[in-house]
C-alpha cells in the first residue's frame, strides 16, 4: 500500500492548496442553484478543481499529486457539501476511484495512469452497479473477456454511472473471467477513448441533480494491464467501501452543518431583537445541536479509525471495521435527513422558500438522496449478517 | 492435515458454503471464495463449525482469510484448541 501520511506542507494555512480550495468552494456555491435547476454537471466547479490541482489531491506525491490523506480529502468534500451537495458527491466519488487506483494498482501501466491523473487532472467515475444486481457491488454478472494481443473486452448494462458522460476514465467491476463466479471480481480502469456509452436512462430526480446519475450500456476494449492488481474483494474491503463511506459521510456532514448554520442564524437574530425573552426556537436549536454533535463526532471518529488502520490490512479486513463503516453510512444518511428537516422547522418560511438567503429547499431535497441513492436496507442487511457472528467488540 | 477433520469441514462446506462447484473438486488449499462462497455463506459455515466442534472463534479470527480454504479453517480450529 502507498504511504499516505498526509501532506501538512501542502495543506497548511496560506498554501496554494488552501487558495485552490477556497476558490473552488466559491465557484461551486456560485453555480449550485443553476446546477440544481437544470440538473446539469457542475462544470465550473470541476474546472476550478482542475485549475487548482485538486483533482490530483488523492494521488501520492511521488506520482505528482498532492498526496493528501483521507482526513484531508474528507475536509475538501465537507467544505463542498456546505455549498453544493452534487459537487461534493462528484469529488467524493472521484477520490474513491483515485484511492482504489493508487492503493491497488501496482503495474507500470497503472502507475503511468496515476501520473496522468495528476498531470492532466483526470476526472474518474465508476461503474459498479449492474442490471438485475442493483447496488450490491460485490456481485457481477458481466465478465472480462480476453482478446488476442493483450487486450480485453468488457460490456456492462449499468443502471447508473454518475457523471459518466463527463469523466475522463471509468473504473468498472466485472467477473475476473467468463468462468468466474459472481463474487470473483476485478476492477478495470478504462480511459474514455477505450469505451462507448449509450445512454439508457436520463437523470431528473428530486435531489443531487448535478450528479447526472444516468444509466448506460457500457462497451469497452482496453489493455489487459488496465485490470487492477488486487482482486476486487480486497479493494472493496480496504479502500472502496471505507473510502466511500467516510467521504460521503463528510459531504453529508457538510450539508447538515450548513442547515445548522441557517437555523442558528435565525435563532440568534430573533434573540437579539428581544434580549429579555429568548425565542421558543432556541430550545429547538439546542435539540438540533444534539444531532449535529452526534453526526460530527461519528464522522470524525470514523475518519480517524480509517486513517489509523490505513496500512493495516488485518484491521481493514476485520469484522468490526466492516460493521463500523456500514454503520457510519446508514447513521449519517439518517442524520443528514433528520438535521436538514429539523433545521427547516426552525428556519421556517425563509427556509421553505425556494429563493431566500436562508433557503433550505435544495438542501432538503438533496438530504434524502443518501438514504435512497445508496440503499440503507441493503447495508443493514449486510451488517445483520456480520452481527450473527460478531463478539460485540467495537 | 488430519483427514477426519478435513472431511468434517468439507461436509459443513457442502451443506452451508453454497459453492458453485462439487465439494469433491475442493482440495485442502482451494480458494473457497473463488469457488463461489459469498461472505454471507461464510457466516453460515462459521456458525456450523462452532456448533459441530462446540467452540467459539475469537473476534480477531473472524476474517475472510480464516475461512478461505479447508486448510485455513483446519488451522484456525487447531489454534483455538480443537484436539
Amino acid at each position: 500500500m502507498t504511504e499516505l501520511s498526509g501532506n501538512a506542507s501542502v495543506a497548511g494555512e496560506g498554501s496554494d492548496f488552501r487558495r485552490a480550495l477556497t476558490s473552488m468552494v466559491a465557484v461551486a456555491a456560485e453555480n449550485a442553484a443553476d446546477v440544481d435547476h437544470n440538473s446539469r454537471f457542475p462544470q465550473e466547479a470541476i474546472e476550478a478543481a482542475r485549475n487548482g490541482s485538486l483533482l490530483g489531491a488523492a494521488v501520492p506525491s511521488e506520482f505528482g499529486g498532492l498526496g493528501l490523506n483521507i482526513a484531508e480529502l474528507c475536509h475538501i468534500v465537507e467544505q463542498l457539501g456546505r455549498v453544493c451537495s452534487s459537487t461534493g458527491m462528484v469529488m467524493a466519488m472521484h477520490y474513491i476511484q483515485v484511492l482504489c487506483l493508487s492503493r491497488h494498482g501496482r503495474s507500470e501501466y497503472l502507475q503511468q495512469v496515476l501520473r496522468r491523473c495528476a498531470k492532466e487532472q483526470l476526472l474518474l467515475a465508476s461503474a459498479t452497479t449492474e442490471v438485475n444486481i442493483g447496488g450490491d457491488s460485490r456481485s457481477s454478472s458481466c465478465a472480462v473477456r480476453a482478446l488476442p494481443e493483450g487486450q480485453i473486452e468488457l460490456k456492462k448494462t449499468c443502471p447508473v454511472i454518475s457523471y459518466g458522460r463527463f469523466a475522463d476514465a471509468i473504473l468498472v467491476t466485472a467477473r475476473r473471467n467468463e468462468d468466474a463466479v459472481a463474487s470473483d471480481q476485478v476492477l478495470v480502469y478504462l480511459p474514455a477513448d477505450d469505451y462507448q456509452l449509450n445512454k439508457t436512462f436520463d437523470w431528473d430526480a428530486l435531489g443531487m441533480r448535478g450528479t447526472c446519475s444516468e444509466g448506460f450500456e457500457f462497451a469497452g476494449i482496453t489493455e489487459q494491464a488496465g485490470v487492477l492488481d488486487d482482486l476486487f474483494e480486497k479493494i472493496s474491503a480496504e479502500t472502496m467501501l471505507p473510502a466511500a463511506h467516510t467521504l460521503w459521510a463528510s459531504v453529508w456532514y457538510g450539508m447538515a452543518a450548513k442547515a445548522g448554520e441557517n437555523a442558528r442564524t435565525v435563532v440568534q437574530r430573533a434573540a437579539r431583537k428581544n434580549p429579555e425573552n429568548p425565542p421558543p426556537s432556541a430550545l429547538r436549536l439546542a435539540e438540533l445541536e444534539v444531532s449535529l454533535q452526534s453526526m460530527a463526532e461519528l464522522v470524525r471518529s470514523a475518519i480517524a479509525r480509517y486513517q489509523a488502520g490505513w496500512q493495516s490490512p488485518e484491521v481493514l479486513e476485520s469484522l468490526q471495521f466492516a460493521i463500523s463503516m456500514n454503520t457510519l453510512k446508514v447513521a449519517s444518511a439518517d442524520l443528514v435527513r433528520k438535521i436538514v428537516g429539523d433545521a427547516m422547522l426552525i428556519v421556517g418560511i425563509a427556509g421553505f422558500a425556494n429563493r431566500s438567503p436562508l433557503s433550505l429547499a435544495r438542501l432538503y431535497r438533496d438530504s434524502i438522496a443518501p438514504s435512497v441513492m445508496v440503499n440503507n436496507d441493503r447495508i443493514y442487511n449486510h451488517t445483520s449478517t456480520l452481527l450473527l457472528v460478531s463478539r460485540g467488540e467495537r | 492435515m488430519e483427514s477426519v477433520l478435513g472431511e468434517k469441514i468439507r461436509e459443513i462446506l457442502a451443506n452451508h458454503g453454497k459453492l458453485a462447484v462439487d465439494i469433491a473438486e475442493i482440495t485442502d488449499t482451494s480458494d473457497l471464495y473463488a469457488a463461489g462462497m459469498t461472505s454471507h455463506a461464510s457466516v453460515n459455515v462459521m456458525l456450523a463449525l462452532e456448533d459441530t466442534f462446540d467452540l467459539e472463534f475469537p473476534e480477531k479470527m473472524l476474517t475472510k482469510a480464516t475461512f478461505s480454504s479447508v486448510q485455513s479453517i483446519a488451522e484456525a480450529l487447531t489454534e483455538i484448541g480443537l484436539d
